[in-house]
């Protein structure tokens, strides 16, 4: 636990310490907030709802969260700080789950720095707080897949940008089996049973539990399973290739 | 104590390790040699659990590198080759990184970096970013985070690559200085460093164990060793060929005078040549050969006992050749 807490710590201390971290906050904010004001007539509608400000979250995810987990293993690797790492007295569980704790932290900041857009439905209207709050966990959730996603991919190459955009596509492809033009491509190939089991794997389809302000068990335990699935596979992945 | 025992590492078809074993103890300086690529690096890779072996295993202080490898971490101080560190942090905030996860904390945590940053002459530069420093002061951060815990044993992969003379010399008195009551094993492809600081040398070649013991006796085993080198002033090359041949034990003698293309080699006017006398394997002809040239007369410019040359035995041991 304290060696969690070490990695924990040093990690989130060196986002802080670089500009790319608010190069990373402020485009965060800059996208939701456009995407949300510009694309989705947020104002205009006149509704106390911030559904039109959630339904942009996996699509912005998509390059954001890869842009931030890109580095996680792929620059200790490339640097040989993962040789330092791994001769301290550090079990591999320790450093992995540190490691992305503290990028999944650093997104949930980003993510609370929302707030003002909070402020704004309440300003307009009396808006459904429970459903706020769900919406909140669920965006968080999702980044967390997102990330446990990217954390494997880095893992495996030294590269950063080819673990960007690995992560990236394999971001999309959990993202897209449940997202309407799919799964209505699968029905008319497939059995409905199984283009249903499909989708039940994507990304889009917990997503979306959480923006009706249910928070299903399902999907909550969708999430941490696949964020454990993924931090698993990336230990498997580590131990083999560390010392490449 | 650190015991290797048939340790083995395959990268692929490479045998980057092949079958090594010794064991090195308390006070000892074990300087680890070899060419690059001669498997330096993947045997102290395993030795600080960061490999696993192909097979065979490692014991540092009594823990295995494989069933314990936290325990066995907990008592070594690791110099990575090329000195890695979060170049993004600070040497303090590095420094205080590595002390937590040694398990330091409080008062203690900060005591034991700032008495680190003294022994390691890091104090100017602690709110440094790393990433800024010169190389010589990165290799201090990388000294300071392996001896941080007072080890009981250190390894260190190539401790001065990189430095200036000054810096280097530096290093190696810290090594030594530390040696007395430590147990160190350093690689190195620098045969005065091994010289300068090892108590015993073990040289590897494509993997294997090709000699080990300590700088002089590797030394005795370069032919050069007992060798007489003289510069006589005035003689006749010929007639010195001629009658140091017949000295006792001397088994042969070559001429290393300077050919007159290259200017020959004069002193005061006079002809000086300059010949080199190899004994019978494990005789000594120092005696014999001054009693000779007394007898003789001959005016000697220098008399040199040759204690063998370490480059010459690294040489041939690592490039298939035998060393006598
Ligand atoms: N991760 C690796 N993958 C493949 N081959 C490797 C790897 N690490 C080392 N080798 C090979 O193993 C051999 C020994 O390398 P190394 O231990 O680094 O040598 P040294 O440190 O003595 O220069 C070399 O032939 C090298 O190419
Ligand atoms: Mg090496």
């Amino acid at each position: 636990m304290r060696n969690f807490k070490a990695v924990l710590k040093r990690e989130l201390k060196s986002y802080f310490e670089s500009p790319v971290a608010y190069v990373f906050i402020v485009i965060f904010l800059l996208a939701t907030s456009g995407c949300t004001f510009f694309i989705s007539r947020f104002f205009e509608n006149r509704i106390a709802t911030l559904e039109p400000f959630f339904i942009w979250h996996p699509w912005l995810y998509l390059f954001l969260v890869p842009a931030v987990g890109m580095r996680l293993w792929s620059e200790e690797r490339k640097s040989g700080t993962i040789e330092l790492l791994f001769t301290l007295p550090i079990t591999l569980w320790e450093a992995l789950a540190g490691k992305f704790v503290a990028a999944w932290l650093f997104i949930g900041i980003a993510l609370v720095l929302t707030f003002p857009m909070v402020l704004t439905v309440a300003y307009l209207g009396s808006p459904d707080y429970g459903i706020i709050l769900s919406s909140y966990l669920g965006s968080f959730m999702l980044a967390g897949g997102f990330l446990a996603v990217t954390c494997l991919f880095s893992a495996m190459t030294k590269n950063q940008v080819i673990s960007f955009v690995i992560s990236v596509v394999a971001c999309f492809a959990m993202l897209m089996l449940g997202v309407g033009v799919f799964t209505d491509f699968l029905n008319r190939y497939l059995p409905v049973w199984l283009s249903d089991a499909i989708s039940a794997f994507s990304f889009f389809t917990h997503y979306q539990g959480f923006q009706r302000g249910l928070i299903d068990s399902r999907d909550l335990v969708y999430f941490i399973s696949v964020i454990v699935f993924m931090l698993a596979a990336n230990a498997l992945v580590l131990e083999r290739k560390k010392a490449e | 104590m650190i015991a290797v025992q048939s340790l083995t590492r395959h990268f692929g078809s490479i045998k980057a390790v092949d079958n090594i074993s010794f064991t090195v103890g308390k006070g000892e300086i074990l300087g680890f040699l070899g060419p690059n690529g001669a498997g330096k690096s993947t045997t102290m890779k395993m030795i600080t659990t960061f490999l696993p072996p192909t097979s065979g295993t490692a014991t540092v202080g009594g823990f295995d590198v494989i069933a314990q490898p936290l325990e066995a971490r907990a008592k070594i101080g690791y110099l990575p080759e090329s000195s890695p560190s979060y170049r993004d942090m600070n040497v303090f905030d590095f420094l205080m990184f590595a002390a937590e996860v040694r398990g330091y904390d409080g008062d203690e945590r900060l005591n034991r970096v700032k008495k680190i940053m003294e022994t390691c002459n890091l104090k100017e530069v602690a709110y440094q970013q790393i990433d800024t420093l010169s190389k010589g002061f990165r290799q201090r951060v990388g000294f300071a985070q392996a001896f941080l815990h007072d080890p009981e044993y250190l390894i260190l992969d190539e401790p001065t690559d990189g430095l200036d003379p000054n810096q280097k010399q530096e290093v190696r008195n810290l090594i030594k200085q530390m040696g007395r009551e430590k147990c160190i094993i350093l690689s190195t492809h620098i045969l005065e460093e091994v010289e300068a600081v090892c108590s015993r040398a073990i040289i590897i070649g494509e993997g294997k164990i090709v000699a080990d013991g300590s700088p002089e006796e590797l030394r005795s085993r370069s032919k050069l060793h007992g060798a007489i080198t003289l510069e006589l002033i005035g003689v006749e090359a010929k007639d010195a060929l001629a009658g140091l041949e017949k000295v006792q034990f001397v088994d042969r003698v070559t001429d290393l005078t300077p050919s007159a293309a290259e200017g020959g080699a004069e002193k005061n006017g006079k002809k000086v040549i300059r010949l080199r006398l190899y004994p019978m394997s494990g005789k000594s002809i120092a005696h014999e050969t001054a009693s000779f040239i007394h007898q003789k007369n001959w005016q000697v410019d220098g008399f040199t006992v040759e204690k063998g040359d370490l480059n010459e035995v690294f040489y041939s041991l690592t490039k298939g050749g035998v060393a006598r």
